[in-house]
């Protein structure tokens, strides 16, 4: 069973039936319990960081997420993948999970902000598994992106700077864009990380 | 960098696809979630629902098919048509929508604008501006085109930006229906005096009209109804065209 952290930052109805369509039971819990029996934890998210980690906390959930993403397979999607890294300078200097070192900030960029729309991957060479995504299109919505070690970053986008599009650490992936948004090439990201984490 | 979009527009009443909006002579086409699908199944990188039922029985229809298109397409989707509260904003968001689209109740209470941004971020905040050429410029239209409200247009759409809105959904009232190409003028107006993606509607009858307009204007998105509906064209023609003219889209 997929758990999808329920924690009340923006809808997760699409994401949720994009893993069912897959296949997967599916599980949309903010109990910890729920959360311990989980074969895979997704951390969706829509909005802002501060936001997301004061109602991580306020239902107690911080300390649980951390020690969860280091024995299971572990997805943050969008806001989900930013509240990965140490901390984030959107509105004020904010902790984040953690978990990936590196700091969310403000894109820089000449183009209009937020990038929003159909953006085309490049997938960097050392992630063989997604090497298949190479020149994809998948559609995002965001203003702040994250700034990490490149050997964390799987796939990058170009909009007047490199986005950070997807991050891996271990178990632990990032997607910064909307996989249930990006058609059939969504479908396959999520099912290429369900293939990776499951060998 | 980002792909120009191509966006079908579906009417819809009574969980029906209609034609035309002037409310005379609907005909029905088909049910929305099929032919969402199919246009997003044909490439389609957005779609836009305009929800044209005149009473708020009606309107909760509109939800229920929202929740069903959040589930079965899986490209995003805006709804518009009598948005006029916070809570119809909340309402269709909370079924699953991506974006909302506001028109006549933004004109006369552009807090409606403000209020919807800060609480869901602008991203998800269109602001649908029908506007019609003037001696004086172009004037905001509303009543579905038929009522000048004397605003100008452009000072408008720098209004909704400072407001909150996220996109601007621009449809020429002149061009409207008569299928000659979008209007070119007004597209760049707006576009040069916002920094938000505008999406240019009204006058489309050949996938040229969409080449036309990414090439001559820097519009971010074209809409379209009849040409798709129709089965005049479908949405990879109009991709191809596009492509073979050198515009940077989304290939599938």
């Amino acid at each position: 069973m997929i758990a999808i952290v329920d924690y009340g930052m923006g809808n997760v109805l699409s994401v949720r039936h994009a893993f069912e369509k897959l296949g997967h039971e599916v599980s949309l819990t903010d109990d910890i319990n729920q959360l311990k029996e989980a074969s895979h934890i997704v951390l969706p998210g829509v909005g802002s960081f501060k936001a997301a980690m004061e109602e991580i906390e306020s239902r107690g959930l911080k300390n649980d997420l951390i020690a969860l993403a280091k024995t299971k397979p572990f997805l943050g999607i969008c806001l989900g993948m930013q509240l990965l890294f140490t901390a984030s300078e959107e509105v004020e200097q904010t902790a984040g999970l953690n978990l990936i070192p590196g700091v969310v900030r403000k894109i820089k960029t000449d183009y209009l902000l937020p990038h929003i729309g159909w953006n085309q991957l490049t997938i960097s060479h050392e992630h063989h598994a997604f090497r298949y995504l190479d020149q994809a299109f998948v559609y995002f919505v965001h203003t702040y992106q994250a700034d990490t070690d490149a050997k964390y970053v799987v796939a990058e986008a170009e909009y007047g700077e490199p986005i950070t599009a997807m991050v891996r650490r271990n178990n632990i992936f990032g997607i910064q864009f909307h996989p249930e948004k990006s058609a059939d090439v969504g479908a396959n990201i999520l099912k290429t990380f369900l293939e990776e984490v499951s060998t | 960098m980002i792909a120009k979009r191509i966006i079908p527009c579906l009417d819809v009443k009574n969980n029906q696809v209609v034609k035309g909006t002037n409310f005379v002579g609907l005909r029905e086409l088909g049910d929305p979630i099929e032919m969402a699908k199919g246009y997003s199944e044909q490439g389609a990188d957005e779609i836009v629902f305009l929800d044209i039922s005149a009473t708020n029985e009606a309107r909760q229809t509109i939800t229920e098919m929202v929740k069903k298109c959040a589930v079965n397409i899986h490209v995003p989707f805006t709804v518009g048509g009598g948005v006029r509260t916070i809570d119809d904003v909340t309402r269709l968001l909370q079924a699953g929508a991506d974006k909302v689209g506001m028109n006549s109740a933004a004109v006369v209470n552009p807090d409606l604008i403000k209020q919807s941004s800060e609480r869901f971020g602008n991203q998800c905040i269109v602001v649908a501006i029908d506007a019609k050429k003037f001696e004086d410029g172009w004037h905001v239209m509303t009543h579905g085109g038929s009522k000048d409200t004397g605003i100008d247009a452009i000072k408008w759409a720098k209004q909704a930006e400072t407001f909150g809105a996220g996109e601007i959904l621009l449809t020429s009232v002149d061009a409207d229906g008569v299928k000659t190409g979008f209007d070119l003028p007004l597209t760049q107006a707006v576009v040069d005096a916002v920094r938000i993606p505008v999406i240019a509607s009204g006058g489309v009858g050949h996938p040229d009209h969409f080449a036309e307009v990414f090439k001559k204007t820097d519009v971010s998105a074209g809409l379209a109804a009849s040409i798709f509906h129709e089965n005049t064209y479908t949405v990879n023609e109009v991709k191809e065209v596009c492509k073979r003219e050198g515009v940077f889209i989304r290939e599938t």
